[in-house]
């Protein structure tokens, strides 16, 4: 075959000696450090997309949490502003009932004075009824009753010294 | 659609340029009373035609640039003793002959290579002597290894502190990055692919750039020199063989999973293979360049057997459509050898399914 007579040894040699070489030299100063600086580059891609995603799933995280917080704000204002308008509404109430007491009991004194003063001023008609019929009988008694016309003349000016009275 | 129209009216132009050549040479021949004249210079053409090609596609004692500027370089022979001289001894035309240490030597002018001649007639060979002379091969292959080193390094320190590549990192980048990617990975396997790529990248940047290289017009193609592609196949060869793992072995001498029988008819069938696979890589890159070259130089060798402005027209373009294609095969071939070495490396180091 005569590629294989064709084959000069002393090129095999020298190509293989320089291709060695090289194959070691580049390795050396050239791949490796090439794939490394690759290599690191991607891990930090890698690297700040993930941080990136997962700082995107605590800002999602905040954020649900924010609303939870507003929300439960929300409700407790509301319960508070009930629980002021009860307060509001109870006080009110009490009030109204107190004042409605006292107001009644006023009243009940009030009518209770004036039915004593009134006792007290129908006692004192009656004594008063009682001591003038009383001066009347006496001065009846002292006066000559015998005629009619007298009589009446006598009850008309005892009627009028009352009146005076 | 515009394209295409130019691309149909270029080979119509192509084709009828080339067929009216043709009816010209026919013409002149069979016309004319100097027939044996047209012969002549034609066979005189050929021949020297033929030894430009020759030239050109083997490797050579001397670096020639152009026709007028030879550069000698050493011849290194191992015969008896160590011989060096400058090949400009065997000037004029390599018919020369040097005489070193009592012993002659001439250049076969077959082969170009270097043999002992006799002692009293010096055209008469006798032995051919160990050659370890620096070739234009030599020389090529490793003013290329320097260029490389040099500007991968320039590279590798050209890298950014974030690990970003700047000027021609740019370029390489991608293309690194591709054989790291698309060829060891996917055939290696994330767990091994490290350790070969070394091998991978510079095979791969190496075999691209001297393809590249042997298509300038300087004649200095090494990768369709059968001697280097054979020694590239053996680095693959034997990187395949000591990074094989337990597996592989077994692959090859005991096919696990067939009856014992089928296992002694396989062993030595595999063994073959392990042989052929790199054996395949040799000849695919070496083939592949030659023909590349061979009918890159016929078209070129046609403008001037016809030697008229329409074939000029017509293979000159034709050579362009052809190096074009050349061009996608210089960087194909690097390709395929590198994948075909990953495939291997892969197959060495696969793990038990």
């Amino acid at each position: 075959m005569e590629l294989f007579t064709g084959l000069s040894w002393g090129l095999f040699i020298y190509q293989t000696i320089i291709f060695s070489g090289l194959l070691i030299l580049l390795w050396k100063f050239a791949w490796k450090p090439i794939l490394t600086a690759v290599n690191d580059r991607e891990e930090n891609i890698k690297g700040a997309l993930e941080a990136a995603e997962t700082t995107k799933l605590e800002v999602a995280k905040l954020k649900s949490q924010n609303d939870e917080m507003r929300k439960e704000a929300l409700a407790e204002r509301d319960v508070l502003l009930k629980s002021a308008r009860e307060t509001k509404d109870k006080i009110v109430a009490e009030a109204k009932n107190i004042a409605k007491a006292e107001s009644d009991k006023i009243i009940a004194s009030a009518k209770e004075e004036i039915k004593s003063e009134k006792m007290a001023a129908l006692g004192e008609i009656k004594t008063q009824v009682a001591a003038l019929s009383i001066e009347i009988a006496e001065k009846v008694v002292k006066h000559d009753l015998s005629g009619d016309d007298k009589q009446k003349a006598l009850v008309d000016s005892l009627i009028e010294e009352v009146n005076l009275n | 659609m515009k394209v295409k129209y130019y691309k149909n009216l270029l080979t119509i132009v192509l084709l009828f340029v080339a067929s009216f050549s043709f009816a010209n040479t026919e013409e002149h021949t069979s016309e004319s009373d100097g027939v044996t004249l047209e012969n002549a210079s034609l066979s005189e053409k050929k021949a020297e035609y033929d030894k430009i090609k020759k030239h050109h596609l083997l490797d050579d004692h001397s670096f020639t640039i152009v026709d007028w500027v030879k550069v000698p370089l050493p011849v290194i022979l191992i015969d008896e003793g160590v011989h060096v001289f400058m090949s400009s001894a065997f000037e004029p035309h390599g018919h020369g002959i040097a005489e070193s240490g009592g012993k002659f030597y001439g250049l076969d002018h077959e082969t170009g290579k270097v043999m002992r001649m006799d002692n009293h007639d010096h055209h008469v060979a006798v032995s051919a002597p160990f050659d370890l002379s620096i070739t234009k091969n030599v020389v090529i292959i490793l003013l290329m290894a320097v260029l490389m080193f040099f500007f991968f390094k320039k590279i590798a320190t050209s890298y950014t502190s974030n690990g970003m590549p700047t000027k021609a990192g740019k370029f390489i980048e991608p293309i690194v990055l591709y054989v790291r990617d698309d060829i060891a990975i996917p055939n290696i396997g994330e767990k091994h692919y490290k350790k070969y790529m070394w091998f991978l990248l510079t095979i791969f940047f190496f075999i691209w750039a001297l393809n590249l290289l042997g298509m300038t017009p300087l004649g200095v193609s090494v990768t369709n020199n059968f001697t280097f592609t054979f020694g590239m196949a053996l680095f693959t060869f034997f990187i395949t063989l000591f990074t094989a793992n337990k597996n592989y072995w077994m692959h090859i001498f005991w096919m696990p999973g067939v009856p014992v029988p089928m296992k002694i008819i396989l062993a030595p069938i595999e063994l073959l293979g392990m042989v052929i696979k790199p054996f395949s890589l040799m000849i695919r890159l070496y083939a592949n360049m030659t023909a590349g070259h061979m009918v890159v130089m016929g078209l070129i060798g046609l403008i001037f057997f016809f030697n008229n402005w329409f074939a000029t027209g017509a293979f000159s373009a034709l050579t362009l459509v052809l190096s074009l294609l050349e061009l996608l095969v210089a960087a194909l071939q690097a390709y395929i050898f590198t994948m075909l070495s990953a495939i291997y490396f892969g197959m060495a180091v696969t793990e038990d399914h």
